[in-house]
């Protein structure tokens, strides 16, 4: 395999992946061989406050889709309180389209102890939970693993290298639930109620798990703070764009020749990644696309060179979410996407509030009419005011996310959705899509 | 409440054991304590609990639930309300093997949706059905399910949530007949498969205490490893 663009594999930054092809990086010692557990020496004799600086400093924004400043976030833990600190690893990544801390957390463990372990320290917290969702088991086996090695090596427990810093890690397993990857909701759920989100303010910083100051990152959030620590804040902040710095994982999936995790530097585009990951399957061409999951508005062709930072996407009116690039091509039809993906927010709503409740199960409704034929052209008005009583109405981001593909596609694709009308059905072959189709390229997939 | 109980003990395979059985339950008590006392307040156990309950019956039972509630001094309200929130608590026996087929957009698109429509054909049930004790050595459950997080492995199967990667309607045939007739499953990324009550264990805390398991599957499946073997061939990583 030759590189067709020298200039832009330079964007590929290997970071939390770079000891990935080392068949032990999952163990302690494999990451000791990749300078693990070193950055934590350094945190444990800096006073906390200066570490809370440092990844302010390094322009850090939170990993898991909001992109909320990470040192800002662990700055806002009341100090002298008299009140038990925590921190909380949102490892229940469930957004459709989103699989970087699953391999993440599969091939490198230990990256994320470390962090949780400095993060800890910083924001004074004894004792931190890694919410890991249940579906996942062989991470899970991992996790457990890597936390039991941490403790048997000293850098997790009493007195942690000496530095009189005592912290307990629990990793616990969720049960099946994409609403408690939101924060709140994730506190109520691991305080063994349902996960349902909580009315803010208060903000868990000020009173989260059992109502003291808490602390809930993203996985790849909090892994990337002892690179940060290793290598200083003004490496970190060489990378990416002035206000979205660094590097984090694009995660290619769906009708591109080599789908997988690409570690780059945040502002990379689309068309660069494809350009690395071999373009989209041969003989097809690019429909839409989510830059984030999909809950982050559908995209085009028409914004291959959109840089995938935090206000260029959203300048282009998306989100850059979780970097979670689901490509399709030409043979997709656009109506079955979002209809399957308003499927999975009504089944995943959580049933706390009106809007989002009542209002996934109507835009369900209307969709499934549309997509089998026998809605009518008022459906679309119909749909994008349910949306409109969803977006910004709704306890949670979950409702807003539910609207984000329909309004997106309606504005790209409304005239699929009228093809459907006329066609009395849905005028694609779902044969043509499949990963196995591409011998079918050949007798004419419809473009 | 009683009558759906009745319904349940009248199968044999369900039978809820650990009620009358003085043995069972002083483990299952030790084990509970063991995970109680791991959280600053004891309700955050719940779910490691209710994933323990599960591992005992293959889905949670009303003993299940009242032993929940008596180890946490919760009602049993509470905790049904708990149990029935989450996808992964069963509310009805699932088999030896609970199979997953993700049919969310990413992987529906890409074949998840033949290869559920073709193993509902093939094992003759419905989604969140078990196959019947005539069907081969061992049974399964077979659910369509949501994003797993591993899109770039599309489609995507998963059993007792371990993963099989980047499947067909014919691999997909192959797995299930492999599991029906008892025969050694390997996921790709992760060791041989135990049973779901097994599984269940690990969920509620407890490691897997099988020899060679938390290797098996190697760092990264070849998905992962794509950018940085990129990066690799220009030379340097971080």
């Amino acid at each position: 395999m030759t590189l067709e663009n020298a200039a832009t594999a330079e964007k590929l930054v290997p970071v939390l992946s770079r000891s990935w092809d080392d068949p032990r990086s999952y163990t302690l010692d494999g990451y000791r061989a990749h300078d693990g557990y070193q950055a934590i020496h350094r945190a444990l004799a800096m006073p906390p406050d200066d570490v809370i600086k440092m990844v302010k400093d390094s322009g850090l924004r939170g990993r898991g889709g909001a992109g909320f400043p990470t040192g800002m976030k662990w700055g806002f833990i009341p100090q002298g309180d008299n009140k038990p600190h925590y921190l909380v690893v949102n490892a229940d990544e469930s957004e459709p389209g989103t699989c970087k801390d699953i391999p993440f957390m599969m091939a490198n463990p230990h990256e994320l102890i470390e962090g949780v372990i400095i993060a800890s320290y910083a924001i004074r917290a004894t004792k931190a939970f890694i919410y890991l969702r249940g579906e996942v088991v062989h991470v899970l086996r991992r996790l457990q693993a890597a936390v039991r090695e941490a403790y048997a090596a000293g850098y997790v427990g009493g007195n942690i290298l000496g530095s009189g810093f005592d912290l307990d890690i629990v990793v616990h397993a969720g049960a099946g639930a994409y609403i408690c990857g939101e924060e709140t909701a994730l506190l109520d759920s691991l305080e063994g109620y349902r996960g349902q989100p909580r009315l803010r303010p208060p903000f868990p910083a000020v009173a989260g798990l059992y109502a003291s100051p808490t602390v809930v990152n993203n996985v790849e959030s909090i892994a990337s703070v002892p690179a940060i620590v290793r290598n200083g804040p003004d490496w970190f902040k060489s990378f990416g764009t002035e206000k979205s710095a660094g590097v984090g994982f694009f995660s290619l999936s769906g009708h591109v020749t080599r789908p997988g995790q690409y570690e780059a530097s945040l502002g990379i585009t689309l068309r660069e990644l494809l350009d690395l990951a071999g373009g989209v399957r041969y003989g097809h061409r690019l429909k839409f696309w989510t830059p984030g999951g999909s809950s982050t508005p559908l995209l085009t062709d028409e914004h291959l060179d959109v840089p995938l930072d935090f206000e260029s996407v959203g300048a282009a009116g998306s989100m850059l979410g979780t970097r979670a690039l689901q490509i399709f091509d030409e043979t997709v039809c656009v109506v079955r996407a979002v209809l399957r993906w308003t499927e999975f927010y009504m089944h995943e709503s959580c049933g706390k509030c009106t809007p989002c409740r009542e209002g996934t199960y109507w835009l369900v409704q209307v969709l499934r009419n549309l997509e089998s034929g026998k809605g009518t052209e008022e459906d679309l008005t119909k749909l994008l005011d349910v949306c409109d009583n969803i977006l910004g109405r709704a306890f949670c981001a979950l409702g807003d996310g539910a609207t984000s593909p329909i309004t997106s596609s309606i504005q790209f694709f409304r005239d699929e959705y009228l093809d459907h009308l006329r066609n009395g059905g849905c005028p694609f072959d779902p044969a043509h899509s499949t990963a196995w189709a591409p011998a079918l390229a050949a007798t004419g997939a419809r473009a | 409440m009683t009558e759906v109980h009745q319904i349940q003990s009248a199968d044999p395979r369900t039978q809820t054991s650990y009620a009358q059985a003085p043995e069972v339950r002083e483990r299952l008590v030790k084990d509970a304590q063991a995970l109680i006392a791991r959280y600053p307040q004891s309700r955050s156990a719940l779910l490691p609990l209710l994933h323990l309950v599960q591992s005992e019956e293959g889905y949670v039972t009303a003993d299940g639930i009242a032993f929940c509630a008596e180890m946490l001094g919760l009602s049993t309200a509470e905790v049904s309300a708990v149990s029935t929130f989450y996808t992964m608590y069963k509310d009805k026996p699932v088999g030896d093997y609970h199979v997953g087929v993700c049919t969310n957009t990413l992987c529906a698109v890409m074949g998840g949706d033949e290869i559920f429509a073709t193993l509902k054909a093939h094992l003759a049930i419905g989604n969140d059905e078990r196959t019947a004790d005539d069907q081969g050595e061992r049974s399964l459950t077979l659910e369509h399910i949501e994003c797993n997080a591993a899109c770039d492995f599309a489609p995507v199967m998963t059993v007792n949530w371990e993963f099989f990667d980047n499947m067909t309607p014919t691999t997909a045939v192959q797995l299930v007949d492999d599991l029906l007739a008892g025969r050694e499953v390997t996921p790709t990324r992760g060791p041989g498969l135990c049973s779901f009550k097994q599984t269940e264990r690990i969920l509620a805390g407890f490691e897997d205490e099988r020899p060679g398991v938390v290797d098996a599957g190697g760092p990264a499946g070849p998905a992962s490893l794509e950018g940085l073997k990129l990066a690799r061939q220009r030379g340097g990583a971080q």
